[in-house]
C-alpha cells in the first residue's frame, strides 16, 4: 500500500465515483451537484474539509518565543503560503507539524481530530510530510535508499520493489528520477524530487515545503509549481513558507507570521505583494531599492582566462574572463556552487589559479575620493596573479564573504568585536605588542553607524544575531576603504529591514568609485540593485547581461545554459571534471 | 631465508589478526552510528579481564565443563566491555560530552580497571596469578576442524581455533547488515546524518546506544582472545598489560578498512603478520625494529587513506559530534 488514502478519496469511494479523485479541485458547479445527489454526505465533507488546523501553538527556545499562540487553517486541495521575515516563526512552526519540535502549548487538529505529533514518526503515521529547507538527505546513499529510510518492512531490502514503487509515484505527479543515483552526484533541484517523493512514498496526504524555490533557478520552479498543482488537483493540502515572490503564483491563502506572532491569513487574489510586505514587516516598506547611476566609472579588474581546480583536480573555473568597473555593482548569478566562491578567492589570492591566468588591477584615478588610501602600484595594470591575500589586501581589494553558517569565514566566533577589527589590522603595528586602542574606536564607530546591537564591543561575535554578525563583517571590510568589495550572500538570512541597510552600504561604496562585486542567491534582488550581471555556468561564463534591461527568465536560463545551447547543469559539469582526471566512477 | 616457514607464518599471521579483527568489528560499528570511540584499549582491557575471570572463578568453586567455561568467558567479556562502551554512551549521547576526550578516559579507565582486578583477583590466589586451568585454554586454542597432522595447508586450517570462525562470520555478518538490510542502512544513516535519519522517523538515541553498546561487547571479544590464547596471547593468565596498544591498532585498521567489514579481515591479517615477522622473517635487524612495523604501517595507511578521497570510502559524515534534534 502506496499511500493511504485521503478522506476526499475515501468518501469518493463511498459515492463510488472513482472519477472524481482525478478531476481536480471541486468546481461550484460539480459541489452543486453533489449536494443534489448526497446532501447528507456533503454536510460531512464540508465539516471535514479542514485539513489541518493549529490553535494558539506556542513555542519558546529559552528566552526567546519563537511561536506565540499561532492558529492556521489548511484545507484539502489547497496550497497555503506562510509568510514572514526571517526569524518570524515560519520554520519552526512547521518543524512541529513535523514532529522535530514539540510545542510548548497550543493544539494540532489533523482531519478534525486533535492529535500529538511527537516525533517525525507520528507525523508520517498522520499522512503529513516535509520537505526541509536543507534537504535531509544522506549523500552517500541512491535516491532509492534514501526514500525507504527509516521504513519498517522486511529485514532484506528489496532495491527492485522499491524502485519500482519509486517509478509509479513519479509517473502519476510528473517526476523524473534515477532510484539507483547517488545523492551527491545530483543537482539542488534533483535532490528535492527525491525529497518529494520520499514523503509521498510515506503516504503523505499533507506537505509542508520549508522555502522551496529558494535554491532553483526560475525554470525548475515552474517545474516545482506544475508538480504541485498537480498534487493539490489529487486533493493533497499542501503548505509553503516562502519570501514574498512567488507566493502570488502559486498559493490560494497566504498567512503570515512576524517576529512569532500570527498577523492573519488573507486569500491570494485578493491581495497583493505591498500589502503582504507591509503586514509582515508591521509597516509600511518601499520594496524598491536604488541603483543610483556613479560619477567615476573606470576600469578596475581585468580577468583574464581564469582556471581554478579543486582541491580534488575539478575544475570549479574554466577560462573566465571579464572586467570589473569602478563605480558599479557587478553581480554574480549562478546555480550555487557554479564557482562563485572560487571566483572571490581567486581574486583574493586565497585560491590558487592556474597557468596562463592574469588578474590585472587598475588603481583609481587620482582625481577620484578613494584614491591614495592603499600602496600605489602600476597604472597601466598590476598583476594580481601570484600574490598573497595580504599583499592584494594592501592594494585596496577586499572580500566579505558571508558562507551558510554565516561565521564560518571571515570573523572569528569566539572573539569579540574589538578582536576580529584586529585581525586585519594587526600586522601593521610595530614591536611584539598589539595596539587594541584603534580597533577598538573602529568597532565602537560600527556599533553606531551601522545600528549593531550587542551589549557591548567585549562581547564574543557568537553571541550576536545574524543580522548584527553580518553587519559586523561587511562593516569591517569597508572600513578598510577598499576599492574593490568583493562579497558573498551579504543578506543571506537577514530580515527585510537589515537587507536594506547592507544594499545600502554597497550603494554607498558604488558612488565613491568603488567596483563591488556581489554574488547572491536571490535573482530579483540581483535584478534591480546590480549594474551588470555576470552569469555562471559549471564554472564557465555563460554572458554578462545589463541589470537594467535583462529579464528573471533570461538570466535563470544562463544558469543551466551555456551559450551555444549546450545544456550544462552543475552535475554534468562536475562529471566532466571528474572525467578530465580519468576517475571512472 | 631458507627455512621459512610459510604455512607457519600464515597461521601464525591469522592468529595474531583475530584480536585486531574484533576490535576493528566493533569499532566499525560504533563509528557507523556516528560516534568515534577511542575507548577500543579500554574495552578490550575490560573485556580480557571479564572473560579470564568468569571461566576462573567457575573453576574456582570446582566447575569442569569445558563448554560452561567457553560460554562464561565469552558472555562475560562482552559484558564487561559492552559496560565500558555503556559509560561512554552515557556521556556522549545523553550528556552529550566531548567524544575523543571520553574515548581517552575509557581506555584509561579500562587499562587501570583491568589490571587492578586482574592483579587484585591474582593475590587471592595460592600463586599469586589469576590463571585458568588446562582445559578452558585448550578449548580456545585448539582448531575445531579436526586435520592435524594433515600437513601444510591441512596445518593451517587445523589450528584455527572457534574464535577464528566467529571472527569471519562476524565480519561476514556485518557486511550483510550494513550493506543489505533495512536496519543496517537505517544505522549508516545516522552515522552519516543524524537529523535526516531523525527527520525520516529513525530513533537516533537508540541506534547510537545499541550500536556503541554492542561494539564495545565485540570489542572485548577481542581481550578475551589475547588473554586466551597461547601463540599471540598469554594464554590463560592475567599478565600486566597484556592488551598492549592493539586497541589502538584496531582503531587505525577501521580506518585502513575504510570501514568495511571484509577489508578489515583483510587489515588485521596484514597487521596480524606485521606483528609477528621478526618470528618468521630474519632481516638481520634488532627486534624492537620490527615492533614498530604495525605503527609505520598505520601511519603509511592513514597518509594514503586521507589523499585517495572516494566518497564511499570517507568517515561517516557525523563521526565525532553529539547530535540534539532542537538544536538551532
Amino acid at each position: 500500500m502506496l499511500r493511504q488514502w485521503g478522506p476526499r478519496e475515501a468518501i469518493g469511494a463511498l459515492w463510488g465515483e472513482e472519477e472524481q479523485r482525478n478531476e481536480g479541485a471541486r468546481s461550484p458547479a460539480k459541489r452543486a451537484k453533489d449536494m443534489e445527489l448526497a446532501p447528507t454526505i456533503e454536510v460531512r465533507d464540508l465539516e471535514e474539509r479542514t485539513a489541518i488546523r493549529l490553535k494558539d501553538i506556542t513555542k519558546t527556545f529559552g528566552e526567546v518565543v519563537a511561536n506565540d499562540a499561532v492558529s492556521l487553517d489548511v484545507d484539502w486541495g489547497e496550497i497555503l503560503a506562510l509568510l514572514g521575515e526571517n526569524g518570524s516563526g515560519k520554520t519552526t512552526l512547521m518543524n512541529m507539524l513535523s514532529g522535530i519540535y514539540f510545542p510548548d502549548s497550543g493544539e494540532i487538529q489533523v482531519d478534525g481530530k486533535t492529535v500529538t505529533v511527537r516525533s517525525p514518526k507520528d507525523a508520517f503515521g498522520l499522512g503529513i510530510g516535509m520537505i526541509h529547507q536543507h534537504f535531509k538527505l544522506v549523500d552517500v546513499l541512491t535516491a532509492a535508499e534514501n526514500i525507504i529510510l527509516g521504513l519498517k518492512g522486511q529485514g532484506k531490502l528489496d532495491r527492485k520493489a522499491v524502485a519500482r514503487d519509486i517509478k509509479a509515484i513519479s509517473e502519476k505527479y510528473g517526476f523524473d528520477i534515477d532510484p539507483g543515483q547517488k545523492i551527491y552526484d545530483m543537482s539542488v533541484s534533483q535532490k528535492q524530487t527525491v525529497e518529494i517523493v520520499k514523503v509521498l512514498y510515506r503516504g503523505a496526504n499533507i506537505l509542508i515545503l520549508d522555502e522551496p524555490t529558494a535554491v532553483l533557478t526560475p525554470q525548475e520552479t515552474d517545474k516545482l509549481f506544475a508538480i504541485l498543482r498537480n498534487m493539490k488537483a489529487d486533493g493533497k493540502a499542501i503548505i509553503i513558507t516562502h519570501k514574498l515572490h512567488e507566493v502570488m503564483d502559486i498559493s490560494d491563502k497566504v498567512a503570515v507570521l512576524r517576529k512569532g506572532k500570527y498577523i492573519g491569513t488573507v486569500n491570494t487574489s485578493e491581495t497583493d505583494p505591498q500589502r503582504l510586505t507591509d503586514m509582515m514587516v508591521g509597516r509600511a516598506v518601499s520594496l524598491d531599492i536604488d541603483r543610483p547611476r556613479a560619477e567615476h566609472r573606470n576600469l578596475r579588474l581585468e580577468v583574464e582566462n581564469l582556471t581554478v581546480l579543486s582541491g580534488e583536480g575539478v575544475k570549479m573555473l574554466s577560462g573566465v574572463s571579464f572586467s570589473a568597473f569602478g563605480g558599479e555593482i557587478l553581480g554574480i548569478a549562478g546555480i550555487a556552487g557554479s564557482g562563485q566562491k572560487e571566483l572571490l578567492e581567486a581574486i583574493a589570492g586565497l585560491q590558487k589559479a592556474q597557468a596562463g591566468a592574469h588578474i590585472r588591477y587598475f588603481p583609481p584615478e587620482s582625481e577620484e575620493p578613494i584614491a591614495g588610501k592603499h600602496i600605489p602600484v602600476k597604472r597601466d595594470g598590476e598583476e594580481l596573479v601570484g600574490k598573497n591575500p595580504t599583499q592584494i589586501e594592501k592594494i585596496g581589494v577586499s572580500l566579505a564573504f558571508v558562507p551558510e553558517d554565516r561565521l564560518g569565514m571571515g570573523l572569528v566566533a569566539g572573539m569579540d568585536m574589538v578582536d576580529n577589527m584586529m585581525l586585519k589590522t594587526y600586522k601593521n603595528g610595530r614591536g611584539p605588542l598589539v595596539d587594541r586602542r584603534p580597533p577598538k574606536k573602529l568597532a565602537e564607530d560600527l556599533i553606531s553607524e551601522l545600528e549593531i546591537v550587542t551589549p557591548g564591543v567585549g562581547t564574543p561575535v557568537r553571541k550576536l544575531s545574524g543580522g548584527n554578525v553580518q553587519k559586523v563583517l561587511v562593516g569591517r571590510e569597508i572600513a578598510s576603504s577598499p576599492t574593490v568589495l568583493m562579497t558573498a550572500y551579504p543578506v543571506r538570512g537577514l530580515d527585510i529591514n537589515s537587507s536594506y541597510t547592507i544594499y545600502h552600504l554597497l550603494n554607498e561604496q558604488k558612488m565613491k568609485g568603488v567596483a563591488v562585486l556581489l554574488v547572491g542567491e536571490d535573482l530579483d534582488v540581483l535584478l534591480e540593485l546590480c549594474d551588470r550581471i555576470l552569469v555562471l555556468c559549471g564554472g564557465k561564463i555563460s554572458g554578462i547581461v545589463d541589470g537594467r534591461s535583462t529579464t528573471k527568465e533570461e538570466v535563470g536560463l544562463m544558469m543551466t545554459h551555456l551559450p551555444g545551447g549546450r545544456e550544462a547543469s552543475a552535475v554534468s559539469v562536475l562529471q566532466a571534471g571528474r572525467t578530465e582526471r580519468g576517475e571512472d566512477q | 631465508m631458507g627455512d621459512f616457514n610459510l604455512a607457519g607464518f600464515l597461521t601464525a599471521a591469522v592468529l595474531a589478526g583475530v584480536p585486531l579483527l574484533f576490535g576493528t568489528l566493533g569499532e566499525i560499528l560504533t563509528e557507523k552510528s556516528g560516534n568515534l570511540n577511542l575507548g577500543v584499549e579500554g574495552m578490550m582491557f575490560m573485556g580480557a579481564v571479564g572473560g579470564l575471570a568468569g571461566p576462573y572463578f567457575y573453576e574456582q568453586v570446582g566447575g569442569t565443563s569445558q563448554i560452561i567455561a567457553v560460554l562464561l568467558g565469552l558472555v562475560l567479556a562482552f559484558l564487561c566491555a559492552a559496560f565500558g562502551a555503556f559509560l561512554y554512551s552515557v556521556l556522549t549521547i545523553t550528556l552529550r560530552a566531548n567524544q575523543n576526550v571520553t574515548g581517552l578516559a575509557l581506555t584509561i579507565f579500562g587499562t587501570g580497571f583491568a589490571n587492578f582486578f586482574g592483579e587484585a583477583i591474582g593475590s587471592t590466589n595460592a600463586s599469586n596469578y589469576m590463571s585458568v586451568g588446562k582445559p578452558t585454554v585448550d578449548a580456545f586454542n585448539n582448531g575445531i576442524m579436526g586435520l592435524k597432522g594433515a600437513g601444510g595447508v591441512g596445518d593451517f586450517f587445523a589450528s584455527m581455533n572457534f574464535m577464528v570462525v566467529l571472527g569471519l562470520l562476524l565480519a561476514g555478518f556485518l557486511a550483510w547488515f550494513l550493506g543489505r538490510s533495512r536496519k543496517g542502512l537505517n544505522l549508516r544513516s545516522v552515522g552519516e546524518s543524524p537529523a535526516t535519519a531523525d527527520a525520516a522517523g529513525i530513533n537516533v538515541t537508540a541506534y547510537k546506544y545499541l550500536a556503541t553498546v554492542l561494539g564495545g561487547g565485540i570489542c572485548g571479544l577481542g581481550g578475551l582472545y589475547i588473554v586466551m590464547n597461547a601463540s599471540s596471547g598469554v594464554g590463560g593468565t592475567w599478565v600486566h598489560n597484556c592488551v598492549g596498544g592493539r586497541g589502538w591498532i584496531a582503531v587505525a585498521l577501521v580506518i585502513f578498512a575504510t570501514w568495511s567489514p571484509t577489508r578489515a579481515i583483510l587489515g588485521s591479517l596484514v597487521f596480524g603478520a606485521l606483528s609477528i615477522m621478526r618470528l618468521y622473517i630474519n632481516l638481520g635487524i634488532p627486534a624492537q625494529i620490527y615492533s614498530i612495523f604495525p605503527y609505520i604501517a598505520t601511519v603509511i595507511v592513514l597518509i594514503a587513506v586521507s589523499m585517495r578521497r572516494k566518497r564511499e570510502n570517507q568517515p561517516p559524515n557525523s563521526l565525532g559530534l553529539a547530535y540534539f534534534r532542537e538544536e538551532r
